[in-house]
């Protein structure tokens, strides 16, 4: 898939929760072909401590609109110059980066499909599920948070499949971490997707394992060049060093040297 | 137009920018930005005799103006290079030259003879100077005798140029640049990074997993751009300067203080396009400041 890189406009910017933006970006040019679980380097422009372009997810990829979103959390100096984003900026994008998810193979595409996400790792999610869903499969999605207020987008998860959600304090769905959640009891699913923090992800894989699922995780090691270029963000696996950035972001747990 | 091609010994450039080792990965991966035959050379990732896995994760921290590194020369070995990469790489129309590491003098120069062999490799950049490995790197590249030690044993292997760069972790660059020229070496790179730390202050624990790592980007470009211009005065051979160019101003510093050509590093992840920009803006000042040639401005300060 060719890369590259583009001055995109900012269309708008949404605070959809206290820590996260969405921010929908377009082009004079129809976008790039993107696919899910690919992602963007974005640079900052205006942060004296931010030195490196920033790696954020392909939110999704609205073609009628030709926007590009980005979900973005605030939790340094130049992720929040991304949110201070206004109507009509410029924002310089390397795309499309990464593999992406894999589940358009016709072996995969018939079975039953769970995506999970927690925190801002839902984000790639979305676009996922979306696709799924314009190729006839049904996607559940398993979105977890701290709190209420931390559930992102859940309005446009339900679009494109059954929304089940957990959050630690009990304010919103199932109490606990997504892993607890009753669903994974009673439904029996063929291929899991997941994305969010480490500790979320290696438990989802843990249940994966158990149940003998296949399962792709989408990990956000550090990173600098974003094109397998400097090889500063490698993740150990059964075929050595591998660049999360061009090899993944997305693995099969099973290429994972995660200890269960 | 004004002419910008240059010489590192037998070796010509059609302009004097090239990427930095480690920085560029094999030129494949930024052929989407950029026509790869635009610039003057593509020094491709560092390469050992036998496979490297690197260090651990993390390998990376940004610093002010800059990054620190410990990848520690990740690599799948020469015959990999040779039996998977070459072909790859091997009609791109530009200088493919090839960083060569070690652990040994023999190491080394056994590594260098089976890139002599390739036939579309006109050159290689002696690395004595990774402040990321324990076997070898940087301690050559620290003293004269070890850099000698590396550069004579290479050069009894090498036939075609032989660029050695240098480690700025040192009392006197001039010295180690005066020891290789002495072996032999056709050309001398200046600088690879600057060791440097980074302290994750909540964890309360180094953030890098080796502890230290080479710091590039503008931060170090001051300190590059000095010692270009001692090592300059003080060797007859060319210099090729590096270290935090971002820039066609930044490029022109280094040539004005006496390197006949320049490499990009870490500025390509940055801007994949950069090296190209970079070319451009030289010969754009060229052209505006009246000068015929490239070579009119290299060593004028």
């Amino acid at each position: 898939m060719k890369k590259y890189i583009l001055d995109l406009t900012v269309r708008t910017v949404e605070r959809i929760s206290p820590k996260h933006v969405l921010i929908r970006l377009t082009d004079d040019k129809p976008l790039p072909e993107m696919v899910p679980g690919q992602f963007v380097e974005v640079r900052v422009d205006g942060s004296a401590t931010t030195f490196l372009r920033r790696p954020i997810s392909i939110n999704f990829v609205d073609r009628e609109q030709n926007e590009l979103w980005l979900m973005v959390a605030m939790v340094g100096d130049g992720t929040r110059r991304l949110g201070e984003l206004k109507a009509g900026d410029k924002l310089n994008c390397v795309l499309p980066l990464g593999n992406g998810f894999l589940f358009q193979s016709d072996r995969i595409a018939l079975h039953k499909a769970l995506l999970v996400g927690g925190g801002v790792g839902v984000a790639p999610l979305l676009y996922l599920g979306a696709q799924m869903k314009e190729q006839g499969m049904e996607p559940t999605f398993l979105l977890g948070a701290r709190t209420a207020s931390d559930l992102l987008m859940l309005d446009e998860f339900k679009k494109y499949g059954r929304v089940c959600v957990t959050t630690e304090d009990g304010s919103e769905g199932e109490k606990g971490f997504v892993t607890n959640h009753s669903l994974l009891q009673q439904e029996h699913f063929d291929m899991i997707y997941t994305c969010g923090p480490t500790p979320m992800m290696k438990a989802v894989a843990r249940y994966a394992k158990e149940k003998d699922i296949e399962c792709e995780a989408s990990l956000e090691n550090l990173m600098a060049c974003g094109l397998g270029a400097c090889l500063c963000c490698v993740e150990k696996t059964t075929e050595g060093n591998l660049c999360v950035c061009k090899d993944g972001p997305v693995f099969n747990i099973k290429k994972l040297l995660w200890q269960n | 137009m004004a002419k910008l091609n240059v010489n590192i010994g037998a070796l010509s450039l059609k302009n004097p920018v090239m990427t930095a080792s480690g920085t560029f990965g094999y030129g494949l991966e930024f052929a989407d930005f950029m026509p790869l035959d635009g610039i003057g050379g593509i020094i491709v990732k560092g390469t050992t005799l036998k496979p490297r896995e690197g260090n651990d994760y993390p390998r990376m921290a940004e610093t002010a103006s800059g990054m620190l590194n410990c990848v520690g020369l990740q690599n799948k070995g020469v015959d990999y290079f040779c039996e998977h990469i070459y072909p790859q790489i091997k009609d791109i129309d530009t200088n493919m030259i090839v960083n060569v590491s070690g652990s040994s003098p023999e190491d080394y120069a056994e590594c260098a003879a089976r890139i002599d062999a390739l036939e579309k490799i006109p050159a290689i950049e002696l690395n004595i100077s990774c402040p990321n490995v324990k076997d070898g790197g940087m301690a050559f590249g620290v003293t004269c005798a070890g850099a000698s030690s590396v550069v004579k044993a290479v050069r009894q292997a090498y036939h075609k140029t032989l660029i050695v760069k240098l480690s700025p972790n040192v009392t006197d660059i001039t010295e180690i640049a005066r020891a290789v020229e002495a072996e032999g070496a056709d050309s001398v790179s200046l600088i690879n990074t600057l060791m440097g730390m980074a302290i994750d202050i909540e964890k309360r624990k180094k953030v890098l997993s080796i502890g230290t790592g080479g710091l590039s980007g503008p931060a170090v470009k001051p300190v590059a751009l000095r010692m270009v211009y001692q090592v300059a005065k003080a060797v007859k051979i060319p210099v090729v300067g590096l270290g935090g160019i971002s820039t066609a101003k930044d490029a022109i510093e280094f040539l004005m203080c006496g390197a006949t050509a320049i490499e990009i590093g870490t500025a390509n992840f940055l801007d994949p396009a950069v090296s190209i920009k970079v070319r451009d803006g030289i010969n754009d000042w060229l052209d505006q400041h009246g000068c015929q040639s490239v070579e009119e401005i290299i060593g004028v300060v």
